[in-house]
């Protein structure tokens, strides 16, 4: 296959499909392979744009962390007060100057649609790093990823999505992202913070989906748990937050009631939605996610900067 | 009072008949019909109709409408017919055709879409579904019905 993501804006996981997810991770498991001075040698003289229109440490981070990795530069800014924004500069003009100084750009940015809007403003490739609640293409990557390192397949998988699935951007990009595949779906939520109905356009009539408000129902059944942060601000009533938030909560004892070998995951930040006690048990699974985030990014770069990175490491 | 004498016959230019009753200004709005190009624009609103009992009508004179111009109003007023006039008489019927996409007709009504910002940017709203019309704004993806647009 050719490098299907050479040059290529990656604006929603919609947009690529499981061969060229199953290439991508195939090149990441190849970075993830080598020595420290070999992986230097794959970014060496290019350089990333990291802007970050809306503060995110831990998805600026692992983009840095991962340009870094392979030898590679990263420029930009981790909020609009330290860019010329804060003067009234407009998106357009802003992405249009970093475009002469990078090869690739990773936006964030808190209104909706902008890394689509960014990539008819500019040419060289866009990284949507997560538009308003809109998707969050390359988490929903790295999740699909882990998945697969840790089970092996996707398919036929009982997976659940638990907690905020209505403002949580990573829940829209993994739910599109697992469609390409064949899993069965559970959404457990709140019933106010159900899935918004764009959510399962077009894919419902291709995997198994269904809604349920109790997680217990359906514990036993569950090979992967994807773990959302319900936020206190979602809620009009603290009360109702209150009330709630004790039922949504990832502990031990619910772990031992399902199968031995079902998987926690998380996007991170967590804030209480899991219980401490499962960190240090070998069902979660979400520092092996933030690792693999770095990874897999890794194998983005070096697909979306070169045009043949299997010759590249294979030099 | 009859249909002829509310509004004159124009000798060359587009009629738009059996418009929704009462949309006439916005199927102006969004054909960017202003008139200040200083052709006659006659409107009539709330014309008895035989077949859906009130219209509206609008007579565009100088001006021969494109389908890809009239299609725009295709979530306004689906049931318009489109005539264009030349020298008084009928030289082309048409009636209007959902389109793939509206440019720069509707603003997505999500207040956090960048289309709805200071950047220069089109709206752009993509038809995925003609009948029932199930619309998606191209830039945010959220999903739309024609109520939410118009």
């Amino acid at each position: 296959m050719t490098n299907p993501f050479f040059n290529r804006d990656i604006i929603s996981i919609k947009d690529f499909s499981r061969p060229e997810l199953k290439y991508l991770f195939s090149i990441a498991d190849k970075v993830d392979s080598l020595d420290y001075e070999r992986k230097k040698e794959l970014g060496r003289g290019k350089i990333l744009g990291l802007l970050f229109f809306e503060p995110s440490t831990r998805t600026r981070l692992s983009f840095e962390a991962a340009m870094l990795s392979i030898g590679g530069n990263v420029l930009g800014f981790a909020h609009p007060s330290m860019s010329s924004v804060e003067k009234g500069e407009n998106l357009a003009d802003t992405i249009r100057t970093i475009e002469s100084y990078v090869d690739a750009i990773v936006l964030r940015h808190p209104m909706e649609g902008a890394s689509r809007f960014a990539t008819e403003v500019i040419a060289k490739p866009v990284i949507n790093a997560g538009s308003g609640t809109e998707e969050h293409p390359t988490q929903a990557m790295i999740d699909l990823y882990t998945i697969m390192k840790v089970k092996g397949r996707i398919d036929g998988l009982n997976i659940a999505i638990f907690g905020d699935l209505k403002y949580g951007r990573t829940v829209y990009s993994l739910i599109y992202g697992l469609s390409k595949y064949r899993p069965r779906i559970f959404l457990v939520s709140p019933p106010q913070l159900k899935v918004k109905r764009e959510a399962l356009f077009g894919i419902d009539d291709k995997i198994k989906v269904s809604e349920h408000k109790d997680i217990t129902e359906i514990i036993e059944e569950l090979d992967v748990i994807y773990v959302t942060r319900i936020q206190k601000e979602r809620f009009p009533d603290p009360h109702e937050y209150e009330k709630v938030k004790g039922s949504y909560i990832i502990d031990s004892e619910l772990l031992k009631s399902g199968k031995d070998e079902c998987i926690v995951m998380h996007p991170l930040p967590k804030v209480g939605e899991i219980a401490p006690e499962v960190d240090n048990m070998p069902n979660a699974k979400y520092f092996l996610q933030v690792y693999l985030g770095k990874v897999l990014r890794s194998g983005i770069l070096i697909s979306v900067l070169n045009p043949d990175p299997y010759s590249l490491i294979d030099s | 009072m009859s249909e002829e004498q509310l509004v004159r016959k124009i000798k060359d230019g587009t009629v738009l008949d059996h418009v929704e009753q009462g949309r006439a200004l916005q199927v102006l709005e969004a054909l960017s019909i202003d008139g200040k190009d200083g052709n006659i624009v006659t409107v009539a609103m709330n014309v008895p109709s035989k077949k859906i009992g009130k219209k509206d009508i609008i007579k565009i004179g100088n001006r021969f409408l494109k389908s890809e111009e009239t299609n725009r109003i295709a979530l306004i007023s689906s049931r318009a017919t489109v005539n264009l006039i030349r020298n008084y008489q009928v030289i082309e019927k048409r009636k209007i055709e959902t389109p793939n996409t509206f440019v720069d007709v509707f603003k997505c009504p999500n207040p956090t879409c960048i289309s709805n910002s200071n950047e220069p940017i089109r709206p752009i709203i993509d038809v995925l579904r003609k009948s029932p019309p199930l619309l998606r704004c191209r830039y945010c993806s959220r999903l739309l019905s024609p109520n939410e647009v118009i």
